[in-house]
């Protein structure tokens, strides 16, 4: 089977994400890549360096500089008239691609894969985590796109991928890009940290969540999640948002304080290695999947922590 | 312009999920179905641009068991105009529901679809980008902002690691994420005034399109459990425990 993998990149290097994606693609043959955007030579020749990566198709062009998925889609569309099967990590452009992908080539989708069971059979989550589907298609091509924490990443040296410019297929002329807000952080990634320090809504207002989630977080070299309660409290943006319907992480270390652990919560982080909860709550359903548990009142617990770390 | 918003019935997203005993699927015998929280705030933001004036009229459809009837119901009761059900024996799957959702479009001719990003039971997040796909329309996903401007949609959506604007040339497909709007809850009188509201009735069939399913759902399992670990009596004892982690210096 010869796969294409979509190079989510920031148009200087490739994403970690696309790493796992490799790897799901590798289980199930060949893996070439597209990488698409404007003045991306330099993101080709590192993704050709990717261990087991075949041949890097390259897409260079004005159309393609932020992602659009009107321009993007047919380009990808057309690569699958010689390919079998197109993999996108779940990131928001992987999500906001390839179903359109799916739809241009009248294939049903199969979102957000945990594990490859075979060429046509592959499991998931359904219902945030509360079930796993394993799903057989009947569709001929594949387009798929990858629970990046599920697999583990492809060596990003050691691959000698050749890399092959791709005629691009034009502007759709349907969409513009006007602007991007990023959360500018000194922090690491959320999706990509090793230590996370999350917070729920018992921080109880924007400033404490910040005076004490954020020092502990510097001072551990930890990302800051929230949960899904504290967002729509509006203690914390929503890109800090952890769960079914915000992030899917799953760092070495989890910490979280003052959050109960509500089933969509758990989903999108349950498969951290280790779970530090603390909650003044003894019953917190947090409790039943942290490792370590302190029960405390995080306003007195946090600082003292911080302080001894 | 009309806005066409497609809802779905789901499993209440209060509601703990059962997987059956036999691993065919989840539970929905006797439970509590609401409509789909992201096709909530979809309903919401049509009927927002209708009271601003950007739209003249809000359809909403639903695929899928008779009793969709009553999620169209709800989205009436909210304040849209006029619903469409289309009836259909099994589930259909996201490529299907986007394919009879194109002839609604093509019947309906409306300036804006809005759907939810995705469905809390399926998850599949596809629905949107598909239709938009096959229509070949734009598309602005997990919006947390919608502005109508004369024939271009302003859509802000939530990407990773922030906020990201495109602008759409109408028409253009919406889908809506959490910080879009918080939906209102339907008054009495607007339950009432929603039972003598249109509702057309039609089969999957009457499009004339294939929606048998790709997939097939060889098994349905918990997901592994997590044990539960240790309390610590103090955060002393914490710092130890994540010293011997390697967290702590």
């Amino acid at each position: 089977m010869k796969t294409l993998v979509w190079v989510e990149h920031d148009g200087g290097s490739v994403k970690d994400a696309t790493l796992a994606t490799v790897t799901a693609a590798a289980k199930l043959g060949e893996v070439h890549l597209i990488v698409a955007g404007q003045g991306v030579g330099d993101v080709a020749q590192a993704a050709a360096k990717i261990a087991g990566v075949g041949k890097v198709h390259v897409a260079d062009d004005a159309a393609y500089a932020n992602a659009l998925a009107e321009n993007v889609a047919p380009l990808i569309a057309e690569l699958m008239g010689h390919h079998d099967a197109f993999l996108a990590p779940s990131t928001t452009t992987g999500k906001n691609i390839a179903p359109r992908v799916a739809a241009l080539i009248d294939v049903m989708q199969i979102s957000d894969i945990l594990s490859v069971e075979g060429p046509d059979s592959f499991t998931r989550p359904i219902y945030a985590g509360n079930a796993i589907a394993t799903v057989k298609t009947r569709d001929t091509k594949l387009v798929l796109t990858v629970r990046t924490t599920a697999f583990e990443k492809a060596a990003a040296e050691g691959g000698s991928g050749t890399v092959e410019a791709v005629a691009a297929t034009g502007d759709a002329a349907k969409s513009r890009f006007v602007a991007a807000e990023k959360a500018e952080s000194a922090r690491p990634e959320l999706t990509s940290a090793k230590i996370i320090v999350s917070g729920g809504r018992a921080l109880g207002s924007e400033e404490q969540f910040h005076a004490l989630i954020d020092p502990l977080a510097d001072k551990l070299g930890a990302a800051v999640g929230a949960s899904r309660a504290a967002v729509d409290a509006g203690y914390a943006p929503n890109d800090y948002q952890v769960g079914q319907t915000g992030k899917i992480v799953a760092p070495e270390v989890y910490v979280a304080v003052g959050i109960s652990g509500a089933i969509q919560h758990l989903a999108g982080m349950k498969d951290s290695k280790v779970i530090v909860a603390i909650n003044k709550d003894e019953d917190a359903p947090i409790f039943q999947v942290a490792d370590i548990g302190l029960v405390g009142d995080l306003f007195t617990v946090v600082p003292e922590l911080t302080d001894k770390v | 312009m009309k806005i066409v918003v497609p809802v779905k019935r789901v499993l209440d997203y209060n509601v703990k999920p059962r997987v059956k005993a036999d691993g065919t699927g989840v539970d929905l015998a006797n439970v509590k179905m609401s409509m789909n929280p992201f096709d909530e705030i979809a309903v919401e933001e049509a009927i927002r641009l209708k009271e601003k004036g950007a739209a003249t009229e809000v359809v909403v459809v639903s695929i899928g068991e008779p009793k969709a009837a009553d999620t169209l119901r709800t989205a009436l009761a909210m304040g849209a105009d006029r619903a469409v059900l289309i009836t259909a024996d099994q589930p259909v799957e996201p490529l299907g529901v986007a394919k009879l959702l194109a002839k609604v479009v093509e019947e309906e001719q409306p300036g804006l679809v809005i759907l939810g990003k995705q469905a809390i039971d399926g998850d599949n997040n596809q629905t949107g980008q598909m239709l938009a796909g096959l229509l070949g329309w734009a598309q602005g996903t997990f919006a947390s902002k919608v502005e109508i401007d004369g024939e271009t949609a302003n859509v802000t959506r939530e990407v990773d690691g922030g906020l990201e604007t495109v602008a759409l040339t109408l028409p253009a497909i919406v889908t809506t994420d959490l910080r879009l709007n918080e939906p209102r809850y339907a008054s009495l009188p607007n339950i009432m005034k929603a039972k003598s509201k249109p509702m057309a009735t039609k089969t999957a069939a009457d499009y004339g399109v294939d929606v048998a399913p790709r997939l097939t759902i060889t098994h349905v399992a918990e997901p592994g459990k997590r044990q539960a670990g240790v309390k610590v009596g103090s955060v002393d004892e914490l710092v130890e425990k994540l010293k011997a982690l390697g967290v702590a210096k």
